[in-house]
């Protein structure tokens, strides 16, 4: 049991960090590590940069345009991207609807999708979420009904994320609405450049503009458009959701944010010395240095036990939950750490190249918004809740 | 990096585990602490004959030549069985102690006669009214013209030292309470004259001393390491303790977390067994993240505290004795919690492990005094930089 880096592990990791410092836009680096604005062209350069490269999707099978690497090595490739304030990778292309297509979906399928979804070319958007169906998202109410080689899709989905940049959307529809409700589920692949769909924003309480509702007006989608069997479309949405587990915990993206926080507090004065030093400040700070701590442990034991070959199970779960809730904690801190001036709401002053007026320093803008955005990580991708039920069963069998 | 055990740590455990599932079930625990030495005699032979009396002892003195890992899978299965006995003083301190800066002379005669079981020894690193600080030594050292030492002073809570054959103590030989200097080590014989004590029980089952030494008279060979210069010894010692207990807390920890999970299973209430509420069951996910954390923390801390760097080596070991605290704290109270009235007696060994949780946090610091070192390693390191905010620019 040993924490250091081999030789080997040490030269992949040069490699990876000359890369990342040789090709990551300056421009796009600092719009991360500072919560400025991305734009979708910010996501998209560095990915073709990652492509070209040939590690953008690094948990494919390499036959498929993965990288071949072992967890340890996705591991130290995650640490420098983050460390670097690369973006993160969209994930609904390359760690959600690709991992299915690989699985489940046909040739034809693969050939015509995977290529795009390496390149960025095609923009993807996860179409599960309804009004009426959020946790419990197997009552979910959008019909496709099969006319000829189509099906005709109605209903509307809902929180659907960047579906304002989206060309496909892929997405979860009642075929069949006898039986169990799982069995009625079929997996579908939208163009969302077909007649009768309708894109809307939802503003978030930080005022910004991140999720839709998507309205499916009998739009016609091809039948070669259903990944796999029919019916089966609930089988395939699991195995998506445990698919892809080395980032769940965002420990790497934490470590950043935390310095992050630590260089903001250094700054920051409060009764004339510097806010980091002031002992109730720090011990917050401490606090969640320390879960991350043990957080970035509990990731590498989840990865060893990868890599001995046991299947991907609940565990993601725990990761989800400790990674979302250090996550909050750093976003809460960060914004406590500026003090009043964390009140102002210029958000004009987000976006790079901002000459106008700020209140406090650049850091400090776009602090509160992104702890009101923040409060997002515990409800998404099956809620904090709904993760303590699945630990509860798979877990310990409760 | 990896996560692996050897060959040789796996036997380590495997052989522990078998050990004391033979012989130290809870029963039998309780009758050892019910007798006056408060240790088994017996038990102390069996661990001679794993090699367990050796385990930081280089190979080269005979020993097992283990570090923080081995010591880890060790004491985890000591806090599994809620063992008594006095290991953690003799060999994880003492031994360890000996064998890293002990002469020459004192590890030729010392180290083999804790390895085949005939010495045990204590350390007094505390005093009265120092609370956590190793440093507030007031016990004085004062060196005589015909070379012995003359040592006046108390030291608190020393964890088994009534039944030790050895005492090492920290005292001062320059300074002041509280400074970093001039602190040393040294071997007393609890059977000198001057030296006396009050022996009494812990709530958890062990027996600690209070220790006063009235011009102890020891030869000059008593001396540990380099005089006026113990503290980062003293500190080294301590890190090593913590690491091990750590451990322990983790094998009190699940041993607490499998019965109240097999509580929830079993008892019936409204018809249904219990871990069917929700409620129940989300507060066992904690207790399960908890435990998985404080796990992780143990690695750390084991895989760290040999670390040269001392810095590194701190920081690791305080943020997972701060860790520990709060989560041995929460899953030891959740316990209790969701064993209802039974978790209450003092018949069922819930209890007890509670206890033994509660104890380790209090044992070489408590979480705040260790949030308190985090900080202070923390801010040894250079902050993180980045780039300088780019001039800012008014708009009028
Ligand atoms: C910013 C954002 C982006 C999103 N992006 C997408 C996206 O791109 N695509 C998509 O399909 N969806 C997306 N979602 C939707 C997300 O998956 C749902 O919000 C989530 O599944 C919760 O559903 P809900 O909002 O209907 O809450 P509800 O299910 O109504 O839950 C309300 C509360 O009840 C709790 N609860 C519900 N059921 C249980 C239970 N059985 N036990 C205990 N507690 C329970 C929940 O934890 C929550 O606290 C996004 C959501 C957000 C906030």
């Amino acid at each position: 049991m040993n924490l250091d880096y081999t030789e080997a592990e040490l030269a992949f990791r040069d490699e990876v960090r000359g890369f990342v410092r040789a090709n990551l836009p300056q421009e796009i680096s600092r719009k991360v590590i500072e919560h400025k604005r991305l734009g979708k062209d910010d996501f998209v350069v560095w990915q073709k940069l990652l492509h070209q490269r040939g590690w953008i999707a690094p948990g494919w099978p390499v036959a498929d345009g993965g990288t071949g690497w072992n967890p340890v090595e996705r591991h130290i490739f995650e640490e420098e991207c983050a460390a670097a304030g690369a973006p993160p990778i969209m994930a609904f292309g390359v760690y959600m609807v690709g991992p299915v297509l690989i699985a489940f979906g046909n040739e034809q399928q693969q050939q015509r999708y995977l290529p795009r979804i390496l390149s960025s070319d095609d923009w993807w958007c996860q179409g599960y979420s309804e009004p009426g169906s959020g946790s419990d998202l197997a009552s979910l109410k959008t019909r496709a009904v099969r006319k000829g080689d189509h099906y005709i899709v109605n209903g509307q989905k809902t929180w659907t994320t960047l579906a304002q940049y989206a060309d496909m959307m892929f997405c979860l529809v009642r075929t069949a609405s006898e039986g169990k409700k799982q069995e009625g589920i079929s997996f579908l692949l939208i163009d969302m450049h077909s007649p009768g769909v309708t894109v809307r924003p939802i503003i978030t309480l930080d005022g910004e503009h991140e999720v839709n509702e998507v309205w499916l007006e009998n739009v016609e989608v091809p039948v070669e458009n259903l990944v796999g069997e029919e019916g089966r479309g609930w089988t395939y949405a699991k195995f998506l959701l445990s698919h892809e587990r080395t980032n769940i915990a965002g420990v790497s993206r934490s470590k950043r944010e935390l310095a992050y926080l630590k260089h903001i507090a250094a700054q920051e004065k409060a009764g004339g010395r510097p806010l980091i030093d002031n002992t109730r400040f720090s011990d917050k700070i401490a606090r969640v240095e320390i879960e991350l701590m043990a957080l970035a442990i509990t990731n590498l034991r989840v990865l060893a036990a990868d890599r001995q070959g046991k299947p991907p199970g609940p565990e993601a779960s725990i990761l989800k939950i400790k990674g979302t809730e250090i996550q909050q904690a750093i976003t809460e801190l960060m914004m406590e750490a500026v003090g009043p001036v964390a009140l102002a709401h210029l958000p004009d002053s987000w976006g790079d190249h901002w000459l106008g007026e700020r209140v406090g320093p650049e850091y400090a803008g776009p602090l509160a918004a992104r702890y009101f955005n923040y409060r997002k990580v515990t409800i998404y991708g099956g809620s904090n809740e709904i993760q303590r039920n699945i630990i509860a069963q798979g877990i310990l069998g409760l | 990096m990896d996560f692996d055990y050897t060959e040789e740590q796996l036997l380590l455990k495997d052989s522990v585990d078998k050990f004391l599932q033979k012989t130290y079930s809870f029963d039998a625990r309780n009758a050892i602490i019910a007798t006056r030495a408060g240790y088994s005699p017996d038990i102390w032979k069996g661990f001679a004959a794993l090699g367990l009396l050796g385990l930081p002892v280089p190979p080269a003195r005979d020993g097992f030549g283990g570090g923080g890992v081995e010591t880890m899978l060790v004491m985890e299965s000591f806090g599994r069985h809620l063992v008594v006995e006095p290991y953690l003083g003799t060999v994880v301190m003492a031994a360890g102690l000996i064998a890293t800066v002990g002469t020459d002379d004192q590890q030729q005669y010392l180290l083999p006669l804790i390895m085949n079981g005939s010495m045990r020894l204590a350390c007094g690193f505390l005093e009265p009214g120092g609370r956590y600080d190793l440093a507030h030594i007031e016990t004085t050292a004062r060196q005589e013209a015909n070379g012995f030492w003359v040592l006046n002073g108390s030291k608190s809570v020393v964890i088994h030292g009534a039944v030790a054959d050895l005492l090492v103590v920290s005292a001062r030989t320059s300074g002041k309470a509280g400074d970093a200097d001039g602190i040393s080590l040294f071997f007393v014989n609890p059977g000198e004259p001057g030296v006396a004590g009050l022996e009494y029980p812990t709530y958890d089952g062990m027996r600690a001393a209070e220790v006063t030494l009235k011009n102890v008279q020891i030869n000059s060979e008593s001396l540990i390491g380099i005089a006026g210069r113990g503290l980062p010894v003293v500190e080294l010692v301590a890190d090593r303790a913590i690491a091990a207990l750590c451990a322990e807390a983790v094998g009190c920890m699940t041993a607490l977390k499998d019965a109240t999970l097999d509580y929830l299973k079993t008892r019936q209430q409204f018809g249904v067994p219990i871990g069917r509420f929700q409620v129940l069951q989300h507060r066992m996910v904690d207790l399960l993240m908890h435990c998985e954390q404080a796990r992780s923390m143990a690695m750390l801390a084991a895989m760290k505290v040999d670390s040269p760097d001392a810095v590194e080596r701190r920081r690791a070991v305080s943020a997972a004795k701060e860790l520990i605290g709060r989560s041995g704290r929460f899953v030891a109270q959740q316990a209790i919690q969701l064993h209802g009235g039974m978790g209450m007696t003092n018949e069922l060994n819930v209890s007890h492990y509670v206890k033994r949780v509660t104890a380790i946090d209090t044992l070489f610091g408590d979480a705040d005094h260790h949030l308190d070192r985090f900080t202070a390693a923390a801010q040894a390191l250079p902050l993180p930089s980045f780039e300088k905010p780019r001039s800012k620019w008014k708009q009028i």
